[in-house]
């Protein structure tokens, strides 16, 4: 691997951990719940991304396993929240 | 590898990042929740094609052969981004419309 590549690969991986936590300030600001909601669900798709640049850099094809199993688990863990903020304010 | 296979990546992953850290910046600096979910958007569409994209070609350099088991996460994210923000959505204006803000009516459905 060259200097070119790995160099782009951690500043890449360092803009995704700046975007995680501009996106945590969100999930800490708010202001409503589903504001939350939106952050999270940014979160896991950039932490997803950023597995998939760690499969690239480390040359290895578990990563990738790795990142669906982190799409899939963040789709259904956004949809229950969503869901909740939904039909918890129905309920009450 | 062929250097320009390298830089190809390279570029990719870059224009990558940046697309991800503009829809963190717009996710921060919108004003409005209905504003603000456009900005993810973003990284679950331009951002995750770029990085599949990279992967593709970094995979398939390497192994010689097309390599395009990367792409079911584009078929799985296209598939559950809409579902995540249509649901999203309407849990959004239902509460909104439970705080009394000023938003649009419902228009028949259930809103």
């Amino acid at each position: 691997m060259s200097t070119i590549l790995s160099s782009a690969i951690a500043v890449t991986l360092a803009l995704f951990a700046v975007a995680i936590a501009i996106g945590l300030l969100r999930v800490v600001r708010g202001p409503r719940a589903q504001d939350r909601v939106l952050a999270l669900d940014f979160l896991y798709i950039v932490g997803m991304l950023g597995m998939l640049v760690l499969a690239i850099r480390y040359d290895s094809e578990m990563y990738f396993e790795g990142a669906l199993l982190m799409a899939l688990f963040g789709f259904v863990s956004s949809l229950a929240m969503a869901k909740f903020l939904l039909r918890g304010e129905v309920i009450e | 590898m062929p250097m320009v296979g390298e830089l190809v990546v390279a570029a990719l992953l870059l224009f990558s990042g940046a697309v991800v850290l503009v829809a963190a910046l717009g996710l921060w600096r919108l004003s409005d929740f209905f504003l603000r979910m456009h900005a993810p958007a973003l990284a679950s569409t331009l951002a995750a094609w770029l990085v599949t994209l990279a992967s593709t070609v970094h995979f398939s350099i390497r192994d010689g052969s097309l390599s395009l088991h990367v792409w079911v996460i584009i078929v799985v994210l296209s598939i559950t981004a809409p579902v995540t923000t249509v649901v999203l959505a309407r849990a959004a204006l239902f509460r909104r419309r439970q705080a009394g803000d000023t938003v649009p009516p419902p228009l028949g459905g259930r809103g």
